[in-house]
């Protein structure tokens, strides 16, 4: 084999930057990682996933709806406004159902092609990505911000630091902020802003959640992803051999190494090299630091800057794009083509994956669509049993929860059913104002004749609850209960 | 430290607990000083054919955060009881965090009691503020034997119908609340006679009220009564002063019917208010004074009516 010329020109063999420190104690200080920023399609598409949870998140308290905020909820009242939907905590299930499907979409995707959601709608890449462009916009991309750590304090070096800093905090506040927005209104907020009147626990959590946010997406970066990410480990346990996943070439790449600009593409086995020539721009652009050219590690988030930064590299020497590319373990060893991997995404895991999740999201969907705008609740009062009142009937009191869970005041008609003769004793008719909750003791009497055929001890007995209303949709609901004959 | 019979136990709760706060603290310089990490050295554990367990520093933060914890512990130790039955610096007792707490919501409060404790309770009932507090008052205090309608049961006297077995008045309903009632029926059977005879006076006890009753039986029983009369009255409704009932109206607290007559002239019975004046103060009283009296004076049938939010 003959050995090729070195270090000739611009692709001359630059030292790989050491990823950790090597040796020592069992605790280390972490080298911080300055990634290189980078362009490309995947990049592009990382920046409107920035944008687009960013807009929402940060827009989202500041959209009006039914004369209140779209998004709110209210701790305090216990009521969860999300646009036309007044959610009470007895909706918790909904919350359950939609974790299920966080759940079930991420194993899909993960199962499909990586991890997807680390590389380009996880908070913590997506702050990182916003934090690195301020870095940027103040000290300049990764070669100046190197040289900027090595230089002695200067005046310039003072007010880069600080304004990024400054920058930071400003975005840190304003995330605590919107985050604060969703619980208290943020009209009030922005009010209390200008007088800074804010309670203590807005004040807390503005603070505490903006110091997370800098703090994560300042330093902390990718050692959340290595460290404290419990979804980080096990969505790589979940990979299997059809999976997409970004990796290197080997076969095309090696062996690696400079070759002088003029040998072409057609020549690189005549000169025994392969097609990867070393520029290590791979391992510059990565945020956790990794060489992904020594295979898949547990570290790297799937981001797919190696990807957009080879491609750049392949195109200026008009090699082939996808050196390193989002491939299956299958695919890389037999050489398939992209047809053919893609054949192999519908697999039976992904098939049930798939099935449970839209058995899921229309099982929810249905739920929601169906849901009444009220909730009922029966219990039997808990201090008397039952009574015998005048004319010998016997009484029971029951107290009724009628919870208006929509913005309109809610009209309802109250009968009982089950026992023969039994009928409400207290006004059957009620009305409770919009989204409010009412408790209210209801009184339920059985005359003697019916009272002495039933016996003693407790017999079931139906609430039936139906909604005054304009449409004609009575929402009928019936609750059940006891009716106890005392001995 | 009650909780422990010998003083032995907190001296070795604090020992256990020093021990092992400076354990982790050892065990954290020990494992700094060591030389056994080193990146990318494998461990030798391998799964699935090439997955290799690599024997990697932890980052140094982490390490700040664990000392953190530490120092946080002995701070914590040093400040509030934790170390066996040492009280700490701050003093700070579980009691003395709540009769603080009571103190602070007893002070904001009082203000709204003040505005309360004047004024009268037919000017206070139309006061929906003070009835909310009320209702609230009786829910929490008196709900659990009067139930949540105020309507009682058997044996709790119903406090929406108007008949007071010890006056209603506001004189009468807060004494009521703040001693509480006893009150004292005696057996009389022996007093009124035979068998016989409880029968024809419980006859002629149903006659008063005019329910379904044998006449001539009630005859004979009304010459019995004279024995009830002297807490009953001779016409049998009652003597508020000593809390004796209204036999001539349709309220039976203790069980309608014959039946239930003569148990209660056979048996007698004393029937227990607790006293409230060491679990309400005298603002309390007589807001939820003003709600109980409220009840029977109103139109509609009471709480039933007055929703609840």
């Amino acid at each position: 084999m003959t050995p090729g010329p070195i270090a000739s020109g611009t692709f001359g063999r630059r030292p790989v930057i050491p990823i950790v420190p090597r040796g020592g104690s069992m605790y280390q200080a972490e080298k911080k990682i300055q990634p290189r920023s980078v362009k490309g399609w995947f990049a592009s598409w990382r920046w409107l996933l920035v944008a687009l949870t960013q807009a929402l998140f940060y827009g989202l308290p500041w959209l009006p709806w039914n004369s209140r905020q779209a998004v709110l909820f209210d701790l305090g009242a216990r009521r969860f406004y999300i646009f036309d939907l007044v959610l009470y905590p007895q909706d918790f299930i909904y919350l359950t159902g939609l974790l299920v499907v966080s759940a079930y979409s991420l194993f899909l995707f993960t199962a499909v092609a990586g991890r997807l959601w680390c590389g380009f709608a996880c908070p913590q890449t997506v702050y990182t990505e916003i934090f690195l462009w301020v870095e940027r916009r103040f000290e300049g991309d990764r070669t100046a911000r190197l040289r900027l750590e090595a230089s002695p304090w200067t005046l310039d070096k003072l007010w880069r630091k600080c304004g990024k800093q400054a920058a930071w905090i400003a975005i840190g506040l304003w995330t605590g902020f919107t985050f604060v927005g969703y619980f208290t209104p943020i009209h009030t907020l922005a009010a209390e802003t200008l007088r800074l009147s804010f309670g203590p626990w807005e004040w807390f959590w503005i603070v505490f959640y903006g110091f997370a946010t800098y703090g994560a997406a300042g330093y902390m970066r990718e050692q959340v992803c290595k460290y404290m990410c419990p979804y980080a480990r096990f969505q790589s346990a979940m990979f299997d051999r059809d999976t997409m996943i970004v990796s290197y070439d080997a076969r095309r790449g090696e062996p690696r190494g400079a070759r002088p600009r003029s040998v072409g593409h057609a020549e690189l086995a005549a000169i025994g090299k392969g097609e990867c020539i070393d520029c290590t721009l791979c391992v510059q652009v990565c945020p956790t630091g990794i060489d992904i050219r020594a295979g898949l590690q547990y570290e790297c988030i799937g981001c797919a800057a190696c990807v957009d930064a080879c491609d750049g590299v392949m195109d200026k020497l008009t090699y082939p794009r996808g050196l390193i590319r989002f491939v299956t373990e299958n695919g890389l060893e037999q050489g398939w083509s992209r047809s053919a991997m893609i054949r192999r995404v519908l697999r039976p895991r992904i098939l049930v994956y798939g099935a449970v999740l839209v058995a899921i999201v229309a099982g929810l969907g249905t739920s929601l669509a169906l849901r009444r705008p009220y909730r009922v609740d029966v219990i039997r009062d808990r201090g008397a049993m039952a009574r015998e009142v005048e004319g010998g009937r016997i009484e029971n009191v029951y107290r009724l929860q009628l919870m208006n869970a929509s913005e309109q005041r809610q009209q309802f008609h109250v009968t009982v059913g089950g026992i023969p003769g039994a009928a409400i004793a207290s006004t059957p008719d009620i009305d409770v104002d919009p989204t409010d909750s009412l408790w209210l003791p209801v009184r339920v009497q059985v005359p003697p004749e019916e009272a002495q055929a039933l016996g003693p001890g407790a017999h079931p007995l139906r609430f039936q609850i139906v909604r005054a209303s304009t449409s004609g949709h009575e929402d009928p609901l019936s609750e059940k209960s006891t009716f106890v004959v005392p001995r | 430290m009650s909780d422990f019979l010998s003083a032995g136990w907190s001296v070795y709760i604090a020992i256990v607990t020093i021990v092992s706060l400076a354990a982790c603290l050892a065990l954290l310089v020990i494992t700094a000083r060591g030389k056994s990490g080193s990146t990318g050295e494998s461990t030798g554990h391998v799964w699935d054919g090439d997955l290799r367990e690599l024997n990697n520093p932890m980052p140094r933060w982490w390490m700040i955060l664990f000392i953190i914890t530490i120092v946080f512990g002995a701070g914590y130790l040093l400040l509030y009881p934790g170390l066996g039955s040492a009280r700490g610096l701050l003093g700070w007792t579980s009691a003395g965090a709540l009769a603080q707490d009571q103190r602070k919501s007893d002070a904001a409060l009082s203000v709204v009691y003040a505005k309360y404790a004047a004024t009268p309770f037919p000017e206070l009932a139309k006061d929906r503020g003070a009835m909310a507090i009320g209702e609230r008052l009786f829910i929490n205090n008196c709900a659990a034997c009067h139930g949540s309608d105020a309507r009682g049961s058997k044996g709790f006297p119903n406090l929406t119908d108007n008949d007071w077995l010890h006056g209603g008045t506001q004189e009468a309903i807060v004494e009521s609340i703040t001693h509480g009632r006893v009150g004292m029926m005696p057996s009389m059977a022996a007093a009124v006679g035979t068998p016989a005879d409880v029968s024809d006076v419980a006859e002629y006890v149903l006659s008063l009220s005019n329910s379904p009753h044998d006449a001539a039986a009630s005859a004979r029983g009304a010459t019995k009564f004279v024995v009830c009369a002297a807490c009953h009255g001779p016409d049998g409704k009652g003597n508020q002063a000593i809390g004796s009932a209204n036999l001539t109206d349709d309220i039976w607290l203790h069980g309608r019917g014959k039946a239930a007559i003569m148990a209660m002239i056979d048996n007698g019975k004393t029937n227990v208010m607790p006293a409230q004046e060491h679990r309400l103060t005298s603002e309390q009283i007589h807001v939820v004074g003003a709600f109980v009296w409220s009840l029977s004076h109103q139109d509609g049938s009471g709480v039933a009516d007055a929703a609840t939010h």
